[in-house]
């Protein structure tokens, strides 16, 4: 797969609207299954080692207007850091796919499979439900702006609302313990959160992948494009895959993913990376469920509560809040 | 005859790998003389099966420790990049978290005093057969061959946690601060053999680079 991108540069092939890049050595001719692309990388999913152990497979194509070494050493680059960040935190005991794989000189990395959905699909499902109704009659919160005082106003939620506030510490502690290995995200949005599906007591209650035929050939489905590799704006709220509701439960572990920009904060920047991530996560509530926002405040609540640092990343927050995520060159 | 249980990673169906486990095994020393003498009847990757580990979970992770670093061995073999001499010695290689081949034969390889013993052979041509394997191995290992079920579980009936721990550079078992389940809150508690396998498997994958 190296020398391809020398020759493309010289016959632009237009790749760009099917993603349907040749693969390296061992997966040219697998059955792989697209689940979703973003602006570097085609996460497939596919088998690795037994045929009935699922994973995930991350790809960072050649980049055919890039200079083939230096294509090759910033994919290397990417492909290790993220790597690196993936085993080092889930050592710590932070909630992240277990790494299987990689070849970086081929640009692939292969990670577990967390059966699940992401918490915006939860979210979504749950405001659809309409388990929301009684908040919005008492406060109709701002869209778009992420102000804090929409949270304040129902705490009184009733009946199944313990259940999704619930979710939400679980977050706000997952987070935290990622933050207190002074690692950050880089991208956190609610479509880089899972929910982990509880083992099903029999025989595949799980949502998702299962649900369709296994593997049927290398299909250009879903393009879903959640994770926006840039983490500029969260994505804004593009109909997600028009699936019934099966499963509600808001039960499971919180998994974190994709770490492309995941980074080691240094001490200086540590609590203004910290303050991004949780904005850009309140940003990403705020775009998609505008109206489920408040529940943000209960994350930041389990948040605050969970290390020793974090009252001052949230104090750094509100920095941030006001200037938003870009820091001013002035000074 | 020895048992030889024969795996097929889904991505290289054409490479099957054999796996024979043996216990009591008598002759380690001779059928380490013959790996030192690079006898190529010998081009095998002797284990000492206390330093391979592998859990059972939910039936669904089989010798995945064992499996990933043939795995691994085998793409870098086929793609022409190995650091060492053999697939074989690559498989050895593969499955310590250095850059050291000596060191990783001396954790993980067969020693003198080896007496529980993992043989792997890759199918490479097409002429090593599950057969072959086992009539090679059964007639130089002198052990009580023990048969391997679907999954392979058996290889990990006699990891050493506290070894490979060690090796790995892994807190020791119960130790340090309360784990992810913690974090979480709910769910069942996690496995920490499950968990230590999951860095393993990433620790394996991020050597040397």
């Amino acid at each position: 797969m190296a020398l391809p991108a020398a020759s493309q540069t010289a016959s632009p092939s237009t790749t760009t609207t099917q993603p349907s890049h040749i693969l390296p050595a061992p997966f040219t001719n697998s059955q792989l299954e697209l689940l979703t692309q973003g602006a570097e990388a085609l996460v497939y999913r596919t088998h690795f080692l037994t045929p009935n152990t699922p994973v995930v497979l991350k790809y960072r194509p050649p980049k055919p207007y890039r200079h083939p070494i230096l294509d090759k050493r910033l994919t290397k680059l990417r492909i290790l850091a993220e790597a690196r960040v993936l085993v080092r935190v889930r050592k710590e005991g932070v909630p992240v796919p277990a790494v299987l794989g990689g070849d970086w000189d081929n640009g692939w990395l292969m990670m577990e499979f967390v059966e699940g959905k992401t918490v915006r699909r939860v979210l979504d499902e749950w405001v659809e439900r309409g388990a929301f109704k009684e908040e919005r009659s008492a406060s109709i919160p701002e869209e778009g702006e992420g102000d804090n005082d929409a949270g304040k106003q129902n705490q009184g939620g009733g009946g199944g609302d313990g259940e999704i506030l619930d979710l939400m510490r679980r977050i706000g502690r997952a987070v935290a313990k990622l933050h207190d290995l002074a690692v950050c995200h880089g991208d956190l949005t609610t479509s880089n959160l899972m929910l982990r599906a509880p083992p099903p007591p029999k025989e595949e209650a799980s949502p998702e992948g299962s649900s369709q035929k296994p593997l049927a050939g290398r299909q250009t489905v879903s393009t879903m494009r959640e994770a926006a590799m840039s983490g500029e704006e969260p994505p804004v709220a593009a109909p997600s895959k028009v699936e019934p509701a099966r499963d509600s439960s808001l039960a499971g572990d919180i998994v974190l993913i994709d770490f492309g920009l995941a980074a080691q904060a240094t001490k200086q920047s540590q609590d203004e990376d910290r303050a991004v991530d949780l904005y850009v996560l309140e940003r990403a509530f705020a775009a998609t469920h505008p109206s489920a926002e408040y529940l943000f405040q209960e994350v930041l609540k389990a948040y605050g509560e969970s290390f020793s640092d974090a009252k001052r990343v949230l104090k750094r927050l509100a920095d941030v809040r006001l200037r938003g995520r870009k820091r001013s060159m002035i000074g | 005859m020895a048992s030889v249980r024969t795996f097929t990673l889904p991505h290289y169906p054409d490479y099957p790998i054999h796996i024979a486990l043996f216990k009591d095994v008598s002759n380690a020393e001779y059928l380490r003389s013959k790996l030192l003498e690079a006898d190529s009847a010998f081009d095998y990757a002797f284990l000492d099966a206390t330093t391979v580990s592998l859990f059972d979970h939910d039936h669904i992770i089989s010798p995945t420790q064992l499996l990933s670093a043939a795995f691994l061995a085998l793409h870098l073999h086929l793609t022409s990049r190995s650091k060492s001499r053999t697939p074989h010695s690559e498989l050895v290689f593969r499955l310590h978290p250095n850059n050291n081949i000596g060191e990783s034969y001396r954790k993980f390889g067969i020693a003198d005093s080896t007496t529980s013993l993992i043989a792997v052979k890759l199918g490479l041509a097409p002429e090593i057969t599950n057969e072959s394997v086992a009539k090679h191995l059964g007639e130089h290992v002198k052990g009580e061959s023990v048969p391997l079920g679907e999954e392979g579980q058996e290889l990990g009936q006699w990891a050493d946690e506290a070894k490979l721990r060690k090796i790995y550079k892994l807190e020791p078992a119960g130790g340090g601060k309360p784990k992810k389940g913690a974090v979480n809150g709910d769910g069942a508690a996690l496995d920490p053999r499950k968990e230590m396998e999951a860095v393993i498997l990433g620790l394996m994958t991020i050597k040397g680079s």
